[in-house]
């Protein structure tokens, strides 16, 4: 669904929206899969990002979300530089992605301590992003709610028992889909919820045993 | 939010609204959220869209290679043309400066895109300067710009990469052209009439910013989108209709970006970036860009 303030908006550093804010959008993504500034950080660019990015700061863009910079923090003009002084390994290349890609795609591999993440996700203009593919599970993230991420296996009732927490914990559920790469292995859950989520929302769900692990990503648009 | 122009205008002649209240209407029930919260988000678009236009004026910015910047206040203190002293150079200017500021990875409203940003804040804030026309009905305008975005995006496509510059200044214009109509009094039929010759205007038209800077030649198509805008406003309001319907026309232009060369869609391939001399700067400040480490 389209948001009027998406149009409208965001209110950004130039120089352009899917190239810049986009992009900072879907580090923004990929940080909060590692839960912060990630310590080693592999980005690689698909299509328009990689072949115009650099003069878009695309780069800067990406960097800086990954730094926690929000699309409108004068602070990306020097995020290169910034991520170099905080010690983030971070590392750029050119690649083709699928066929069907869009054309503002990219593959960003997110490592912070022991944990590893990968993402897939395309820019898709006026700053709206699309995030399609974590750790190879399908996924549509859109960035335009607070969302929860979570890795199940595949066990009777675990949707049941998650909702009923997100419940207990106040959250209203706007969305919820479920994927999995093949019967009876393990579930990607993707939640969208009205309202922030707190950190203890995540401990609460890696508290079963059965979760392999949770996280909470920003709402980054709307 | 809607997903046609003509299905939002039948309700708004139905339920004898403006389009800029049925957006509203409609954010509202889509995000939970109530109206005045929505118009207070718009309101601070609106400021910072003045901030930009204010900024460029000044005319001591160049953008990141160097390619732009400094065009506005020439149109504001320069040689007079047949335009002069005239709304249509203002918002030439306007336009111009708020461009001028995003090449220099200024803030500004991506509004659709940051490369189409400079059309909306120029037309509709050029035009309520000349008229008096209050901040609440710019804060409507800008919700009836977001409606006719919403409604490009979903039809369409507002990325130069997807659509080529048609979905980006080509529909900043059609967005200015329909809000403005509306602010000055037009009817919802004839916003969409307004849309229509403003999109109409820009059919076909590629991405070709040299190396892919959102710099040269975005800063003028934003003046140039400006201008179509304006005159789109000028004959819809005198009542002058286009025959294909509003719908159609985003249509054939989603339609005619899909089929675009790659060359002519955000890649610096081809186009003006691709002329020798375009190539020829392109290589030069991308290379100056490289060793400044901006």
């Amino acid at each position: 669904m389209v948001s009027l303030l998406d149009i409208i908006g965001p209110v950004m550093v130039g120089p352009s929206s899917s190239h810049t804010a986009g992009a900072c959008k879907l580090g923004l993504i990929a940080r909060c899969l590692v839960g912060g500034t990630p310590d080693r950080a592999l980005i690689e660019l698909h299509g328009s990002f990689a072949r115009t990015g650099e003069g878009h700061g695309t780069d800067k863009a990406i960097a800086g979300g990954l730094l926690g910079f929000r699309p409108d923090d004068e602070r990306l003009r020097d995020a290169l530089e910034i991520a170099e002084r905080e010690g983030v390994d971070y590392r750029f290349e050119k690649t083709t992605l699928a066929d069907d890609a869009h054309p503002n795609s990219v593959r960003i591999t997110v490592e912070r301590g022991d944990r590893k993440h990968v993402m897939l996700g395309a820019s898709l203009g006026a700053g709206r992003i699309h995030v399609s593919e974590i750790d190879g599970f399908p996924v549509e993230v859109l960035g335009n709610h607070y969302t929860i991420v979570l890795v199940a296996e595949d066990v009777k009732g675990s949707v049941a028992r998650i909702t009923a927490r997100l419940a207990e914990d106040g959250l209203n559920i706007a969305t919820l889909r479920l994927s999995r790469k093949h019967k009876g292995g393990d579930a990607l859950m993707v939640i969208e919820v009205d309202e922030a989520p707190d950190a203890h929302v995540r401990d609460h769900l890696r508290a079963f045993p059965w979760v392999r692990w949770a996280h909470r990503l920003e709402k980054v648009s709307g | 939010m809607y997903k046609s122009l003509a299905e939002a205008i039948r309700d708004a002649q139905a339920q004898r609204k403006t389009l800029a209240r049925l957006a509203l209407e409609a954010e509202a029930l889509d995000q939970g959220r109530p109206v005045a919260e929505i118009r207070e988000a718009l309101g601070r678009a609106l400021a910072v869209m003045r901030q930009a236009s204010d900024r460029g004026m000044v005319g001591d910015l160049t953008s990141v290679s160097g390619l732009v910047g400094g065009d506005a206040a020439k149109l504001r203190l320069g040689p007079p043309g047949p335009l002069a002293d005239t709304l249509f150079r203002d918002v030439l200017a306007r336009a111009l400066a708020v461009q001028e500021v995003n090449a220099a990875m200024g803030v500004i409203v991506a509004a659709p895109t940051a490369g189409g940003a400079g059309v909306l804040p120029a037309v509709l804030t050029g035009i309520a300067a000349a008229r008096n026309v209050s901040d609440d009905a710019l804060v409507d305008a800008l919700a009836t710009a977001g409606l006719i975005g919403a409604v490009v995006a979903e039809r369409a496509s507002l990325s130069g990469a997807e659509g080529g510059c048609q979905a980006e200044t080509g529909a900043a214009a059609g967005m200015a052209a329909g809000a403005a109509t509306e602010m000055l009094g037009g009817t919802p039929a004839q916003v969409g009439h307004a849309v229509a010759l403003a999109q109409q205007a820009t059919l076909g038209l590629i991405c070709d910013p040299l190396g892919g800077l959102v710099e040269l030649p975005c800063v003028f198509r934003n003046a140039t989108g400006a201008a179509i805008a304006l005159a789109a406003i000028e004959m819809a309001l005198a009542g002058i209709e286009f025959a294909i319907p509003c719908d159609e026309v985003i249509d054939v232009m989603g339609e005619i970006g899909r089929e675009m060369d790659v060359r002519y869609r955000e890649t610096a391939g081809g186009g003006l970036a691709a002329t020798p001399t375009g190539r020829r700067l392109a290589k030069e400040r991308l290379v100056q860009i490289k060793r400044a480490g901006r």
